[in-house]
């Protein structure tokens, strides 16, 4: 447990990927098993527990510490977990250490009477950091900003294998992992064993106008590239399951989509929100992201499709290896009953000037560029240069004056380079989004030196900047937003280009930003 | 008839003032005479008429403000006659120098101002001494049970073991100036750690004050560029400073107390929190009450809420004295 609660509290403070791969990988290497497969089953979400209610604690608490004091300490640290580790007597003498393996067993297999007691008992066995860790367990609570993904990046990385090869086996291995870490130092390869298991995905790159010169238009199928999210359905053996690019399982979220997969094999597609032909708003897809429970209503009103473009096998063929042009034939004849899937259609050029012509006029405001395909290519894993490209559609562009600013970590201590910015409404400025990246590292210190010239308050370590600086920021959508001041909210904002030519006056108003926003929603 | 404890020493806007005395204890305005527990700046301040303190305070304040900072000195040594009271000084292990003030009337109760005070070892001061006394004036800083310190080494362990988990990034620890700067670099020397430490210059004038009063504090080196050390040390306000670009991808880190509570070790948007502390911690604070065992407690500053509910349940009796203008300066 020691380890592994000094692992989370390194995560919880650390900020950049990197560094968090480094600890990750580092424990993952010096912790013996199965403690580093429970670790990394906490740190996936795929440990199943008995969930402790924080009410439990609080009485477990209170029968060792004196109310008042314990009132006043949670009012000081403002978590309960936290508050309870650090006020729980503290055992005397040498403890001997609680392997996270027996935390695990206590909290999968202890009854619902024994269970005060037992917890009880072993937070008698701890130090506070020890407690911590066990009770963020108990809660389900670990908040140290660790993805599934990033934890399977970092074990790729200890047995130096592409994460893919991980990705594919995932869905079919059980905590502790124990063979995944065998074969990960050495062993042999575990066998994907889930039902309707998840491929690994297919990654574009981007390319710009002069890349294409290079390039033969016959070669390449063109599609549109939908502003929903990627997913593979596969319905395989009596099991379907929706996952995203990265492979975790989403299907929850989307029953309806799961009861339109009527067919035995794995669909490359892109998830959206669709009324009739009518592609919804990225927007209205987000509403249905990560709910447990999906109202009736909501599915009414905001009802999943697949738009297909790829298909990966059908009827227990592996079809990934048949260049694109057969697949594409495939999936065009494929006996697709729900009115819930449709293909993807393909987009008639010769020329790139004729798709760059396409691409200009997009025929609906859910799609954001065009995507490239090489009809000879096999479906390989990852993102290679070449194959597939994606032509984004230019972003929006919004001049914007900065109005707050933050600094930054790792590379960036001591810069400030998190900044907050607005656009004028009648007279006064209001903030319309954030972005910490776009620009050079010269920029960034011109940046940091108008600071704190320009700094008028501080709040903490945020400081109010005279509304003098205009920014151009690009963005690659726009949606209403009732969670800020202006109405709306951007999409992958960032700062384009620093214009210290131009006087804040001149910035833009509010209503250039409203009218870019997409056609009213259907509200749900 | 025996004089009460609170005829004998009371708030006032500048500070506790004994009027059989006429000092003031650690004053918060300019004062004509002045009794001084240790260096900290919110406890000594400068312009007073008199000063009396330990000799390393006295010369920790001339360093700081001057040899100017008062218009005499006087140096704290055994037991003193000031009018119709009695003082001495006595260790209070918090920072080199620091003493907790016995006051001992000649008819009433003994009062002990420790001043800020730390039990656990530290090799920079003198340690702690219990002092029999009537009336005990506490500090509460980290006066909630959830303050359990743990032990120092082993955070300067975790400190080293950063260090070593990124070798190629610079850690910088903030850290204050008196007492937390040179605690840390023994902790890591005791550790093990034998690289020169790079200084932020504003830490260097007491860490020289500290090997000239013979205390062992290794290689040090100015914080001059990114190259000369791994370990860096600067006063917390540096981090917001441009001084902090020099360093590429650093880890930042902070030495407190306070670095117990999450929420306040993210607010100081540090990387590697370490729990370092001079004062006090729960244990050490009701554990000293025991020990010392007085018929009245009285709190300065800090968490006092929790210390009275304490004592209450003790059947302590104790008072807060509500003393505004201490602990500004960060622990």
């Amino acid at each position: 447990m020691k380890a592994f609660a000094n692992l989370l509290e390194r995560l919880a403070f650390t900020a950049g990927r990197n560094a968090k791969l480094t600890i990750l990988a580092h424990y993952f290497r010096d912790t013996p098993d199965p403690d580093r497969g429970w670790a990394l089953a906490a740190l996936t979400g795929t440990l199943e527990l008995r969930q402790v209610s924080p009410s439990l604690l609080r009485r477990l608490t209170g029968e060792r510490v004196d109310a008042e004091l314990l009132a006043l300490s949670y009012d000081f640290v403002g978590d309960l977990a936290e508050t309870i580790a650090l006020i729980w007597p503290e055992p005397e003498g040498a403890l001997a250490d609680v392997p996270l393996r027996e935390a695990v067993a206590l909290l999968q297999s202890t009854g619902k009477l024994a269970l005060p007691g037992a917890i009880a008992t072993v937070l008698d066995q701890m130090h506070p950091p020890e407690r911590l860790a066990f009770l963020k367990l108990a809660t389900g609570n670990l908040r140290v900003g660790v993805s599934a993904r990033l934890a399977r990046v970092a074990l790729a990385a200890l047995g130096s294998r592409p994460v893919e090869e991980i990705e594919e086996i995932w869905h079919g291995l059980v905590p502790p992992f124990q063979p995944l870490f065998d074969w990960l130092s050495g062993g042999a390869r575990p066998e994907a064993a889930a039902l309707a298991p998840f491929r690994p995905v297919m990654l574009s790159t981007p390319v710009t106008p002069e890349d294409l010169q290079a390039l033969t238009p016959e070669d390449y199928f063109a599609e549109w590239k939908w502003d929903g999210i990627r997913v593979q359905a596969v319905a395989e053996g009596g099991e379907r399951r929706l996952y995203s690019r990265t492979g975790e399982d989403i299907g929850r979220a989307f029953p309806d989509l799961l009861d339109a997969l009527d067919f035995e094999g794995s669909l490359d597609g892109e998830l959206l929100v669709r009324r009739g032909d009518q592609v919804a708003s990225f927007a209205d897809l987000q509403k249905r992201l990560g709910r447990k429970v999906i109202s009736k209503a909501m599915l009414q009103s905001h009802p999943a499709a697949l738009r297909a473009y790829d298909v990966l096998t059908w009827q227990g063929e592996d079809l990934r290896s048949l260049p694109l042009s057969d697949r594409r034939a495939r999936l065009e004849d494929l006996p697709l009953r729900s009115p819930r899937i449709d293909v993807s259609p393909l987009l008639r050029f010769t020329t790139w000037e004729e798709l760059a012509a396409l691409r200009a006029a997009p025929p609906s405001a859910v799609i954001e560029g065009v995507m490239l395909k090489r009809r000879d290519s096999p479906y390989l894993a990852g993102r290679l240069r070449g194959p597939w490209f994606k032509w984004k559609r230019d972003p929006m562009l919004v001049d914007a004056v900065l109005l707050y600013a933050q600094s930054g970590h790792g590379k960036r201590s001591g810069f400030y380079s998190d900044f907050t910015f607005g656009v004028w409404d009648g007279a006064d400025l209001v903030p319309v989004g954030k972005a910490y990246f776009g620009f050079t590292d010269q920029e960034l210190q011109e940046l940091d030196r108008f600071v704190r010239k320009n700094t008028v308050q501080r709040f903490g370590p945020v400081r109010q900047l005279a509304p003098l600086l205009v920014v151009e920021v690009a963005f690659e959508g726009l949606n209403r937003s009732s969670r800020h001041r202006s109405g709306v909210a951007m999409r992958f904002p960032r700062i384009s280009r620093i214009r210290w030519d131009k006087p804040a006056a001149e910035a833009d108003q509010l209503q250039s930003l409203i009218a870019m926003l997409p056609p009213a929603e259907v509200e749900g | 008839m025996a004089r009460r404890a609170d005829q004998i020493l009371f708030p006032t806007d500048s500070g506790l003032y004994c009027p059989d005395g006429d000092f003031y204890i650690d004053p918060l305005t300019p004062v004509p005479r002045a009794l001084v527990t240790h260096g900290h700046s919110d406890h000594a301040r400068p312009g007073h008429g008199a000063v009396l303190a330990t000799r390393q305070t006295l010369e920790i304040m001339a360093i700081r403000y001057g040899e100017d900072f008062t218009a005499q000195k006087q140096v704290a040594e055994g037991p003193l006659r000031l009018g119709k009271v009695t003082v001495s000084f006595h260790p209070a292990g918090h920072i080199l120098g620091s003493a907790q003030i016995l006051i001992t009337p000649d008819d009433g109760p003994r009062i002990l101002n420790s001043g800020d005070y730390c039990r656990t070892p530290n090799p920079v001061c003198l340690p702690w001494e219990p002092v029999d006394c009537d009336v005990f004036i506490t500090e509460a800083t980290f006066g909630l049970p959830v303050f359990r310190h743990p032990d120092p080494l082993a955070e300067a362990r975790r400190l080293l073991a950063s260090m070593a988990e990124f070798p190629e990034r610079p850690h910088l620890v903030g850290v204050y100036a008196l007492g937390k700067a040179q605690r840390l670099i023994a902790l890591v020397r005791q550790a093990g750690h034998q690289e020169p430490i790079a200084l932020h210059g504003a830490l260097q004038r007491l860490c020289d004050y500290h090997i000239a009063q013979g205390i062992d504090l290794g290689p040090l080196v100015p914080a001059t560029d990114a190259k000369g050390a791994q370990l860096v040390l600067a006063p917390p306000s540096a981090f917001a400073s441009p001084w902090v670009q020099r360093f590429r991808d650093p880890v930042l880190s902070y030495a407190s107390g306070w670095m117990t509570v999450r929420a306040r070790a993210r607010q100081r948007g540090v990387e590697l929190p370490l729990v370092i502390s001079d004062h006090v911690d729960w244990p050490q604070l009701t554990a000293t009450i025991r020990e010392l065992s007085p018929q009245e407690v009285w709190i300065t500053h800090g968490a006092e809420d929790g210390l009275m509910r304490w004592c209450a349940m003790e059947g302590v009796p104790a008072r807060p004295l509500r003393l505004v203008g201490y602990g500004d300066e960060p622990e």
